[in-house]
């Protein structure tokens, strides 16, 4: 038995039959070939498989690939812009913010989340917002400084767009 | 280098020593990674297994027969179909005391007779799909005997302990001593003026690299090759495992390819059943068979770290001078022995014990057992978190019991400064010689960066104001760079320690640099492409940096023990000695000079005291187009090195912690985390102090969060993440990091190594920390056990 569904990845649609039970994350991973989102654990606890799942950051094994129908999703693949790097992927490279690099999709995921929210976002947010990803290699942080580089970023990129329309 | 890193480094002069942004990040943070689970080979399979679900139990019968009818079933296969087939090895010897070797039961790739712990593999299935294999799985009928089954590793030395191996007495893996012969030790303990005596537990703890184990492995029939893809910190090192002791293959027909690798710390080193046993089924199918342990799995089969019972006794004269040291441990090696479990309490434990202290009399004694519980090996650190953790929280409670400044009792007691060049090195009373310390310096630069008194005021000023504060010191040494072969053959490895190096200067003088080393997140790629192109005086961007790979890497001893640089950069500066030495005589023959005239500097070989030069790419070049060319000399320009290091190597340093605790719920905050670290010359500040925090982030998780439980049945009750605590971003402040500079004086670079350095000095720290605030309250405590949960912080102050 198996179930179609639509889903629009990285800005690319696809139709595809799928299991009822197939986690969305092996849809992605087995199907898509999109092997960026990692799995690290087997009870949502990890943050390795997080995903955008229409803007919103979702652990995609806690999810089914049928949920997902009709829905919008990206992953890390899809997060640079015409060969730029988002101020995130930036952002960990720039303050040593991976070291195995197994976590960090997810880990930019989440905080890409938290980003479109919170603009500036203090430490302790940032450390909250992150609780939900794990990270053995680096101590969380270069992770923080990371999301902070991005933030900064993306802040005064608008800032410069904003006073160039001025 | 690269303008995508913003490194913006025009010159390759002195990139040694800067910050330089990794390389490799950016398959990392756009999806590109290629991880083990990430490769699909044609007609792929997948297996898993059937495991034991008793700690310990006698198998009585296995069926398979409705598994194999179900959808998908490629193949089964038990115990009985394995058995003729060796266990996997273990790498190091230890002798009991009386000289006889230590026990060795077999280490089957599927039990047969008895299960000796839970998850202990009974059967393996291998089906078209994860999911078609897991449900057959599920469809494999065992029936089980159950046995009584020992978890505790002093329970498990007792007489009438239940036996996980019938044929090893009272589970005893070996018993072992180091150091003064006891007598001596004794007798300095009987006319100390004052004795602190510690009993304590270093609990069991789990790795949890996030890329769980992963393993894919082929064969192909008509070159009668295998291919094994392995999550692995050292693939020669499991080719030779796997080839020559367990499926007796031989080496050049099998290619073991470890490629990105999701974290190690210690767990990735081991050669695990599931290597081998999918090795030998890929022929007997004839398609590639892949497995990827869920993550409890990993929790079950991952090997553990520490587990020591451990009883600790420091004698001190009247003026607080350590006189004497005596220890007695239980070790905890699990149901077998994984490929280095058998030095871990020993020649990494013991050999620690002397510390960065002038303690003249030295006995550590460990009684090393089997119990029914997962196998127990290097875990980040290996041994000498055990050794800082005995050692200083033995410090912070003397001082307490002496009425001393927990600083003040280790200025009292370090090693004087020696660089080893002028001053020797330091011998020990437990074989080691330290290479070089500058032991006060790091604890000095701490106190600095705490303001100790002005701690000590806040300390009173919070306890009126019914908040517990508390400082913890550790002042740390360890072993790396590990190690010199003929030493530790000494001790019983069965390996050396070496480390294998190639350059290849390509004909345009491009360099690809091979090594066996082996990166899971240390950023080689970057790090030693900062020394190649330091030392060759070229572009970052005109170095490639190979490892991981058995059919193109000479050969490699992998990576843990904070050997990397230390050992394997050692081995690739040797390679550029030689490429620098041969590129003269070339160079010479050119500008027709002699070779013993000619200096290579910024990437151009020059005739001393002229200006005639001729610059790298150019000498390359002629290597490989040799119309104008030495006579005796052979074309190319590619060398390879063996390095075995002369000593190991000996990082050090001081961490202090600070911490409040909840007076009502005895929940601990981890206020600030002070570390200053020597580890000798540094190529990468930003790399080693990345080494640094994540090393103090899993040192701070067993001081305050995980540890593995096991209930009276042989459970593992948490192994999954809804259980473990894993430590997480809002658990740690931002820590304040120095680092203080002593060279090592026996390798080129100078460098000591930097990876479990955060994990051997933090734990002790912490919980020297919380012990102190709980004394400023007038608890007097001596102990708490790990993980210092609120529960068990809440009970300690109830007394």
């Amino acid at each position: 038995m198996s179930t179609k569904i639509t889903v629009t990845v990285n800005g690319v649609k696809h139709t595809d039959k799928v299991e009822p039970r197939l986690l969305l994350v092996h849809y992605l991973r087995d199907e898509l070939k999109l092997t960026g989102t990692h799995v690290g654990c087997d009870t949502s606890s990890c943050g390795a498989c997080t995903i955008l799942v229409d803007g919103k950051a979702t652990k995609s094994c806690t999810m089914l690939a049928v949920q997902a129908d009709k829905s919008k999703i990206m992953t890390i693949e899809g997060m640079a812009t015409n060969g730029e790097l988002h101020p995130l992927q930036e952002g960990f490279n720039q303050c040593h913010g991976l070291q195995c690099g197994f976590c960090t999709p997810g880990m930019i995921m989440t905080a890409a989340d938290l980003l479109k929210n919170n603009k500036k976002p203090s430490e302790e947010e940032i450390r909250v917002a992150l609780e939900g990803n794990f990270c053995r290699c680096t101590g969380y942080q270069n992770i923080v400084k990371s999301v902070q580089y991005a933030a900064d970023k993306m802040s005064s990129k608008k800032k410069i767009k904003k006073e160039a329309t001025l | 280098m690269s303008t995508s890193n913003g490194n913006g480094m025009a010159s390759a002069k002195g990139l040694i020593g800067k910050s330089v942004k990794r390389v490799e990040d950016k398959r990392f943070t756009t999806g590109h990674g290629n991880y083990t689970d990430d490769i699909v080979l044609p007609h792929q399979t997948y297996a898993a297994f059937v495991r034991s679900q008793y700690a310990h139990a006698k198998i009585l019968s296995v069926d398979i027969s409705a598994a194999k009818a179900m959808p998908g079933v490629v193949a089964i296969y038990t115990g009985a179909d394995v058995a003729a087939i060796n266990g996997v090895p273990s790498g190091w010897q230890v002798n009991f005391k009386n000289g006889n070797a230590m026990k060795e039961p077999k280490h089957p790739l599927l039990v047969a007779d008895k299960a000796r712990h839970a998850g202990d593999a009974i059967a393996i299935v291998i089906a078209e799909s994860k999911e078609e294999a897991v449900d057959a799985a599920q469809a494999v009928n065992v029936e089980y005997e159950e046995l009584p089954c020992v978890v505790d590793a002093y329970k498990a030395a007792q007489a009438g302990a239940p036996l996980v191996h019938d044929d090893v007495p009272n589970n005893m893996c070996y018993d072992w001593a180091l150091g003064n012969p006891i007598e001596e030790v004794n007798d300095a303990m009987s006319k100390a003026a004052h004795v602190t005596t510690l009993e304590f537990v270093n609990q069991r703890l789990v790795p949890n690299a996030i890329e769980p184990r992963c393993y894919n492995s082929s064969y192909d029939p008509i070159n009668d090759k295998y291919t094994l893809y392995t999550s692995s910190q050292n693939p020669h090192v499991i080719r030779l495992l796997m080839c020559a002791f367990v499926l007796g293959l031989p080496e050049h027909k099998v290619r073991v390819v470890s490629p990105d690798v999701g974290g190690g710390f210690g767990s990735k080193i081991f050669h695990y059943t599931e290597e081998a046993l999918l090795t030998w089924c890929t022929k007997q199918i004839g398609r590639p068979v892949k497995w990827t342990a869920e993550r409890t799995e990993s929790f079950l089969l991952d090997a553990h770290g520490r587990d020591h019972v451990t009883k600790a006794e420091m004698g001190f004269d009247n003026d607080g001078k350590i006189v004497a040291l005596r220890v007695k441990t239980y070790a905890n090696l699990g149901a077998y022995l994984s490929t280095f479990g058998s030095c871990v309490p020993t020649y990494l434990h013991g050999t620690l014990l002397q510390g960065l202290y002038t303690t003249p009399k030295i006995n550590v004694d460990v009684t090393a057992v089997f119990t029914n519980t997962t196998a127990v090996d290097a875990y980040r650190g290996a041994g000498r978190p055990e050794a800082t953790y005995l050692l200083e929280r033995l410090m912070d409670l003397a001082a307490h019991e002496m009425n001393m400044g927990p600083a003040e009792l280790r200025f009292k007691n370090f090693i004087p400064p020696f660089d080893g060049v002028n001053q020797p090195g330091y011998q020990t009373q437990v074989a080691l010689q330290y290479d070089s310390g500058n032991y006060h310096g790091v604890l000095e630069k701490g106190l600095e960066m705490l303001g100790y008194q002005d701690f000590r005021n806040k300390q009173k000023e919070a306890a009126k104001n019914g908040k517990l504060l508390g400082v913890g010191f550790s002042t740390y040494i360890e072993a790396c760079g590990i190690a010199p072969s003929a030493v530790v053959g000494s001790l019983g490895a069965r390996a050396g320690l070496f480390e294998f190096g190639q350059i290849r200067v390509q004909p345009t003088g491009k360099v690809t640099v091979y090594t066996g080393s082996h990166s899971h997140g240390q950023g080689h790629e970057t790090t030693f492409a900062q020394v190649v192109a330091d030392k060759l005086g070229i572009s970052m961007d005109d170095v490639d940096i190979i490892h991981g790979d058995t059919d193109s890497i000479g050969f490699g001893m992998g990576t843990y023990g904070s050997r990397s640089l230390a050992v394997g950069g050692t081995a690739i500066v040797k390679s550029i000695e030689k490429i620098i030495e041969k590129g003269k005589k070339i160079a010479a023959h050119l500008l027709e000079a002699s070779a013993d005239d000619m200096d290579f500097a910024d990437g151009k070989f020059t005739v001393k005291g002229t200006d005639k030069s001729i610059p790298f790419a150019n000498v390359a070049l002629t290597a490989y187009v040799p119309h104008h060319y030495p006579k005796d000399l052979e074309p190319g320009l590619d060398f390879s090195s063996f390095y075995d290091p002369a000593n190991f190597t000996y990082p050090f340093g001081c961490h202090i912690a600070v911490v409040e605790v909840d007076k009502e719920t005895g929940e601990v905050k981890l206020k600030r985390f002070i570390a200053v670290d020597d580890v000798g010359n540094i190529v990468n500040p930003m790399i080693v102090e990345g080494q640094i925090h994540g090393g103090v982030a899993q040192g701070v998780g067993q001081a305050l969060f995980e540890g593995a439980e096991y209930d009276e049945n042989g459970q593992l009750t948490n192994a999954s993440y809804m259980d473990y605590c894993m430590p997480r971003a809002d658990d740690f402040p931002m820590y304040e990091t120095a680092s203080q500079v002593t060279p090592c004086p026996h390798n080129p670079l100078g460098v000591k190594g930097a990876g479990e350095a955060g994990t051997i000095g933090s734990t002790p720290a912490v919980v020297n920390a919380v012990i102190d605030a709980l004394w400023s309250a007038g608890h007097e405590v001596k102990d708490i056990r790990m993980p210092l949960t609120s529960e068990r912080v809440w009970r300690a102050m109830q007394n």
